[in-house]
């Protein structure tokens, strides 16, 4: 019997031999894991976890934008989500930084009026097609260019986060120290560093695999993660894994059960965020077994 | 080389914080001069402050407001190389705002600070509230970023670096606490940590901003220790505490601050109850109708 009969093949990797839809939607989930999970993880540790559901409204008229200038096409619209999300975060940053309102109230404040400006701007030059619409797409429609958008910003990320991971970790853990040990405003380099970083993993996932995965792919494992272990580099680990093996289960049961793939990608996650939450050891589960305390 | 922290915008005037005049760090200029002869120089708009060799820091007619209201109020005064100086005064009387205009954290309003160490050369231990003590790091690699001045991002640390930072973690006591994560120190242990991590900077200048506070007797009692270490290997180290009878027993200057110099010198000459009596006499209150002040900027 040939491995291609087995029982196993047939059902965990032929779907994907077989249709090419299954194979970028894979590689598009399995890409957008490893970029955004342990940029969820570190939004979580920076309590900006409701981070990445501002930005998909704020990127609203950027791409309005872009369709209003160049139509339906994945690069003008992507660019112009991509400008949207860096002009808040950075006017975001920017009034955080030279006023007394912290960073979560003024970005509140500014993706509000982004949205508001990006609804204008639809209902004004608006056609018959819903931009929220483009703007949230699906994943088993991944076509190749928008595999390549994904893998593109997914290799940048990746390589992004190891460079300045040292700092960035230091922004988040002491900034006090940073600012005084580097040079002027070098804190804020990495902040706005690293909001970059989230806003090009949301804006290029949003519109080849839809906001809601591409949120909920970046926060939902992060959040897990962190009830497994109490170090940084194991947190970002687990999330990627985490991350992966709810892109491919939740494939998997799209696939078998026909529903649409981008939620069940997430309620695989959530599945997972479950499974965490009872067993891992900052969970539920080791707090309730009563083992004897040590000796003082 | 020094550093300028801030610069004056040179005229006289009220000491108004209307925006137009507001100068300090932030627009201001980091700016480096060279040693000739027995004086460090730093250069600003054409004009050459000067700082005695054996000076660290020099403060000149400093003014620092919040909202107009001066937290530091006309300070003037030096600290000198190897120097070990107890800021102390009442709460809002200017203490940690002087540290962090020395570190240029903070808008200067008007004067300036001259800094001889260079950036990578200080060591700052803020307030505790200012760290994210959940955050998932091991106390090793807490201690290891002492480094990162030198490091930076890419700096490879080598083992004889990982050798001294545990020797640092056991001059304060804390063997065997390598893998432990921050989270799970008492206030106490991430104290001697954030001590370890100072000593792995090997900084010319040591700002300390409350380190004692909540902190017991017999930790206290060990920090100062490795605090007395560092004046003996010829750093200068600023501290800012409440309790006087340290001061008297530990340093030998102190800085009596409520908004301007009380007094400034040798300890015994400071500690004073005349000067604790004009001290504590500071209005803890603002007043808004207070009137500009007129004193020469």
């Amino acid at each position: 019997m040939s491995i291609v009969d087995s029982g196993i093949y047939q059902f965990a990797i032929a779907p994907f031999q077989e249709f090419a839809f299954m194979r970028r939607a894979l590689i598009g989930t399995l890409a957008l894991a490893l970029s955004s999970a342990p940029l969820g993880v570190l939004l979580t540790l920076r309590r900006m976890s409701l981070f990445g559901d501002a930005l998909s409204h704020a990127v609203l008229p950027g791409v309005a934008v872009g369709f209003i200038l160049f139509g339906l096409s994945l690069p003008a619209l992507s660019i112009g989500g991509f400008l949207a999300g860096v002009i808040v975060v950075g006017a975001a940053g920017f009034v955080s930084r030279y006023t007394d309102l912290k960073e979560d109230a003024s970005l509140a404040a500014t993706y509000l009026v982004a949205l508001a400006l990006g609804v204008i701007l639809i209902s004004k030059y608006g056609t018959q097609i819903d931009l929220l619409h483009i703007l949230f797409g699906n994943v088993l429609g991944v076509d190749t260019g928008g595999l390549l958008l994904v893998a593109g910003v997914s290799t940048l990320s990746v390589l992004t986060l190891a460079g300045l991971y040292r700092g960035f970790l230091l922004e988040s853990f002491d900034p006090s120290f940073l600012a005084a040990s580097g040079s002027r405003g070098s804190g804020s380099v990495y902040q706005q560093m690293f909001l970059m970083l989230v806003v090009l993993n949301l804006v290029a996932s949003f519109q080849t695999l839809g906001t809601l995965m591409a949120v909920g792919l970046m926060m939902l494992p992060a959040v897990s993660a962190r009830l497994w272990h109490d170090t940084l580099p194991a947190q970002l680990v687990n999330s990627m894994v985490q991350a992966a093996a709810a892109g491919y289960a939740g494939l998997m049961l799209s696939y078998y059960a026909s529903v649409p793939s981008g939620p069940t990608i997430i309620v695989c996650a959530g599945a997972f965020y479950l499974l965490s939450l009872l067993i891992a050891p900052r969970g539920w589960l080791p707090r309730t077994l009563r083992r004897p305390h040590l000796r003082a | 080389m020094p550093w300028l922290a801030a610069h004056s915008d040179g005229a006289a005037g009220l000491c108004l914080a209307v925006a137009g005049r507001m100068v300090g760090v932030d627009r201001g200029i980091l700016l480096s001069g060279a040693h000739k002869n027995d004086h460090a120089h730093a250069h600003t708009h054409g004009t050459s402050p000067t700082v005695a060799a054996n000076v660290a820091i020099a403060l000149e007619n400093l003014t620092v407001t919040y909202q107009r209201h001066p937290a530091l109020h006309h300070v003037s005064g030096h600290f000198e190389q190897a120097s070990l100086t107890a800021v102390i005064g009442p709460n809002g009387a200017g203490k940690s705002t002087l540290l962090k205009s020395i570190l240029g954290l903070i808008r200067i309003n008007s004067g300036r600070v001259v800094v001889a160490p260079q950036r990578k050369r200080i060591a700052y231990l803020p307030q505790q509230a200012e760290i994210e003590r959940s955050f998932p790091i091991s106390v090793f690699d807490c201690v290891l970023l002492g480094y990162w001045q030198r490091m930076g991002l890419f700096g490879r640390v080598d083992p004889a670096m990982h050798q001294r930072a545990y020797a640092a973690l056991t001059a304060v006591g804390l063997e065997g606490f390598e893998q432990r994560p921050v989270g799970s120190l008492s206030a106490g242990q991430f104290q001697r940590v954030l001590f370890a991590r100072i000593l792995l900077q090997d900084a010319e200048l040591i700002l300390l901003d409350e380190p004692f506070n909540a902190i017991d007797a017999r930790t206290t009692t060990d920090l100062l220790a490795i605090m007395q270490s560092w004046h003996a290997q010829g750093r200068t180290v600023i501290t800012v505490l409440h309790d006087y009878d340290q001061v008297r027993a530990q340093f030998p200057q102190a800085l009596l601050l409520a908004r301007n110099v009380v007094a400034w010198g040798a300890t015994e000459s400071v500690l004073t109850t005349a000067n604790l009596q004009r001290a504590k006499a500071m209005a803890e209150a603002q007043d808004d109708h207070a009137p500009v002040c007129e004193v020469a900027a």
